[in-house]
């Protein structure tokens, strides 16, 4: 067994009821990740969108999460307290699916990095500018298994090289290396 | 590279179907820096004062302001002018919602629509690319319903949609333009549009606007966010509450309504019902409102949830905000049940709900009164709320009397004639006001409804307590930390206000203190229209957390522009200045600056005299109200004086030529084919 350890799990809390559709989410988070920061204003770039069918009553808020490069298979339809949301409503992938979460310029896929960077804010400023409190900000710590994470790479890995075979795997991981080192 | 603003126009003409993206001069943003300063200054260059409200050539144009598309909270105003065909005037309405900040993302500043398409269109804005497409099918259409079939068709559900209803089409005098959960209603620009044949201008865009000083520009923002916070923890304490808070006055939120209902008169702004709020009425309107407010929502980049998402029993979801809650039910002497039922009509048909609710209430009153007959009302139902949905559909198909009706009730009275002109009293400059009756003159509001140029109280009022608090010591508590006064000497007059006595109104505060005060919260409704603002965070509420002392950083940052206070305030004077200028070219004079007759039973002439003559002499006209040559001289605009002179409007003798062209207009208003 492996060693306990004590990660920081950053959370947004979303209430969809208490969003009141402004957006203001999205400048914020755009101005932050603009180069130089606050130097532009665009919510198409922005890491968090807000779903918003004003007359549906329909308001979510999402953030941008992993890249992925396939659509899903199926779809899904969420019906919560009577209210009919669209498939994808909730996801965070940016994917093949759908055009938001991708820089509209270069397509190249966005995350939400929690505002992360230099320096770190203490809250998200996505958060910070939401004053009806839809998005609140929430830091608790998980004892996670350090093995784990071990674990998890190996098995993949074993994927990998099932697939195309360890010594191919061997001379990409050793390509990789060399042109990091350059 | 242009800061804040794009830096281009679109030039959309709509008799020939060109579309033109032109750059605009940066100078001018630097003079009139841009929504409603600039949008004059194209008027006033090529809208000449012979120009009909529905001829080709009157241009109806869609400004962004000059913040909006920065992350400055509640920037995002889209400013609509063109010349009214109910006023004759400059009309320039304001809304918010969405769409500005969106032009914006576009690439563009301003939409400026000019000819007359052959079809009904509407217009695409995708980014670079600009269509016009039929709307033929969308004829006859909702406003709301027009939004969400676009959006549909264009599969585009983030286009930002500005469209008419009926009203718009048929060129009702009130229409409005409806967009998101906003409206630019007053004026009647929404009958301009509909005259060019466009139903709505869809937009989307995914492009940037950049800020000059970035990290100055942000940390504004955030001082703007800081003082929101404070303000919603500290409401104004001794004033009624849509008075204490932030935004918009708070309607969708307040279930108290006895000040409206017991203050603002009911019907054709007639009767005062002194002891109309009780328990049962109070319990059965909270009811209302509880059960159709889905949701309290906000415009773009806002904390303030101004506006409500309502659904009442078996009809379609619409949006709402402000003192339309209660127009309509007041003019009908009926409930809220009645008046947010029909404000979703209404919002269909794409009305204005100030004018609306009194063109009907006026109408049955001339009904009432004889001079109307049951000749004029085939068909009308016989209870109180079935008349007004039945005048409500006559009034946007102009059909019958609703032709008559449909031009407002200045117009409309003219054409009834047989003594209607005497019902049709609660105009200024042929525009139906806030149905307020009041007793004793109160110099200051009266130097706002006598010069107001856009024409409603709400637009011009703000800053300056309504009412002095009954202690010196109250007025103290507020005068401490009141740093958003232009000058330490507004605290003085407030401080020396008492409600009775020497020191009261309607002497006191004294002419020049009135003028100041009237100058002042004048000067930020035009900051908030050039800049894109809601008057709600800046020129309408009690301590602002926009103000003169923050507004010249916000554009140095944003827009690159050297500003401070004096610099901005010669701005904010020469557009204004402008706005007026285009008025006196289009006949408006001293004679057109006045309140309702009725508006204050007990009237001061004298006084009233002095106040208009030192009010003009303070924003440099004459004692016609026409700017004079040295005042135009000082701010940069010769080129006025010059056009003043050429038509001869110096030169005009005591009683100016004036009736010519707001008065000789031909009645009949009439149908698109009429």
């Amino acid at each position: 067994m492996g060693e306990k350890k004590k990660k920081v799990v950053k959370t947004i809390k979303v209430d969809v009821d208490k969003c009141n559709g402004c957006r203001a989410c999205e400048v914020a988070c755009s101005a932050f990740h603009a180069a130089p920061k606050y130097s532009s204003n665009n919510p198409a770039r922005a890491r968090i969108r807000v779903i918003r069918e004003p007359l549906r009553d329909v308001y979510v808020p999402v953030y941008a999460g992993e890249y992925t490069p396939a659509e899903c298979a199926g779809r899904d339809k969420y019906t919560i307290d009577g209210k009919a949301y669209e498939e994808c409503a909730f996801c965070r992938a940016s994917c093949p699916s759908r055009d938001i979460f991708k820089e509209p310029d270069s397509k190249l896929p966005l995350k939400c990095d929690m505002c992360e960077g230099d320096p770190t804010l203490e809250k998200p400023l996505c958060v910070q500018w939401c004053l009806v409190d839809a998005l609140t900000y929430e830091e608790r710590e998980e004892e996670v298994e350090e093995e784990k994470e071990q674990e998890e790479l190996e098995i993949g890995l074993e994927a990998l090289v099932n697939k195309h075979g360890l010594d191919k795997m061997m001379d990409t991981v050793a390509r990789m290396a060399l042109s990091k080192k350059e | 590279m242009r800061y804040a603003e794009t830096g281009f126009n679109l030039e959309v003409d709509l008799t020939r179907g060109n579309i033109e993206r032109v750059e605009s001069d940066p100078r001018d943003t630097e003079l009139y820096l841009g929504g409603l300063g600039t949008s004059a200054k194209i008027l006033w260059d090529r809208v000449p004062p012979e120009t009909e409200p529905f001829s080709p050539d009157n241009l109806l144009i869609f400004s962004a302001g000059l913040l909006c598309g920065t992350p400055a909270t509640g920037c995002n105003r889209t400013i609509v002018s063109t010349v009214s065909p109910q006023t004759r005037l400059m009309a320039f309405s304001m809304m918010g919602g969405f769409w500005a900040p969106e032009l914006k993302y576009a690439g563009y500043d301003k939409v400026i629509l000019r000819g007359k398409s052959p079809d009904l269109v509407y217009l695409w804005i995708n980014n670079d690319k600009v269509e016009i497409r039929d709307a033929t099918h969308l004829r006859g259409k909702g406003t709301v319903e027009t939004a969400e079939l676009i959006r549909q068709e264009l599969n585009e559900p983030k286009a930002q949609v500005a469209a008419i209803g009926l009203a718009g089409e048929n060129r009702v005098y009130f229409a409005s333009i409806e967009q998101g959960r906003s409206s630019a209603s007053r004026g009647g620009i929404g009958a301009v549009m509909g005259d060019k044949g466009v139903k709505a201008i869809a937009v989307r865009g995914t492009k940037d606007i950049n800020v000059a000083q970035p990290a100055e520009f942000m940390a504004l923002c955030n001082e703007v966010l800081k003082y929101i916070k404070f303000r919603n923890e500290n409401p104004i304490p001794g004033v009624m509450p849509i008075l204490a808070g932030l935004g918009s006055p708070q309607e969708m939120k307040v279930h108290d309504e006895k000040w409206h209902t017991e203050n603002f008169m009911w019907g054709n702004s007639r009767v005062r019902r002194k002891d109309f709020w009780n328990e049962e009425v109070a319990k059965q309107w909270a009811e209302t409102l509880d059960n159709m407010r889905t949701r309290l929502i906000s415009c773009f980049n806002c904390p303030m949830t101004c506006g409500a998402t309502i659904s009442p029993p078996g009809l379609p979801t619409y949006m709402m905000k402000c003192f339309s809650k209660l127009t309509y039910t007041m003019a009908a002497f009926s409930d809220l049940e009645f008046g947010l039922g029909i404000a979703q009509s209404a919002t269909e048909y794409g009305v204005d709900g100030f004018s609306t609710p009194q063109v009907m209430a006026f109408a049955l009153e001339l009904y009432e009164n004889g001079i109307l007959t049951d000749d004029d009302f085939p068909g009308m139902p016989s209870d109180n709320e079935g008349r007004f949905y039945w005048l409500l559909d006559r009034i946007v198909r102009r059909e019958g009397i609703g032709d008559a009706l449909a031009n407002g009730t200045y117009w409309a009275a003219k054409q009834i004639g047989k003594g209607a002109e005497a019902y049709a009293h609660n105009n200024i400059k042929k525009h139906e006001q806030l149905p307020l009756k009041l007793s004793m003159l109160n110099p200051i509001y009266f130097l706002m409804y006598s010069t107001g140029e856009k024409i409603n109280i709400t637009q011009i009022e703000g800053q300056f307590p309504q009412a002095p608090w009954p202690t010196r010591e109250e007025r103290e508590e507020f005068a401490k930390d009141w740093f958003q006064v232009p000058d330490e000497k507004f605290k003085q007059i407030l401080l020396d206000w008492e409600p009775r006595g020497e020191k009261s109104m309607p002497y006191y505060p004294t002419v020049e203190m009135c003028c100041d005060i009237v100058d002042w919260q004048e000067r930020m409704h035009y900051i908030d229209d050039a800049l894109g603002m809601c008057s709600g965070l800046s020129s309408f509420p009690l301590k602002p957390p926009y103000h003169i002392h923050n507004y010249p950083k916000f554009i140095s940052a944003g827009a690159g522009i050297d500003m401070d206070e004096e610099k901005l305030t010669q701005a904010i004077k020469r557009y204004r200045t402008l706005v007026r200028a285009f008025n006196i070219g289009r006949g408006m004079r001293r004679k057109d600056d006045k309140p309702p007759e009725n508006h204050w039973k007990k009237r001061f002439p004298e006084l009233e005299k002095e106040l208009l003559d030192t009010y003009y002499e303070l924003k440099g006209w004459n004692s016609q109200g026409i700017p004079t040559k040295e005042s135009l001289h000082e701010l940069g605009l010769d080129y006025v004086a010059e056009d003043f002179e050429k038509r001869g409007i110096y030169s005009e003798e005591g009683t100016p030529s004036s009736e010519t062209l707001a008065e000789e207009y031909k009645v009949k208003g009439g149908n698109r084919h009429g």
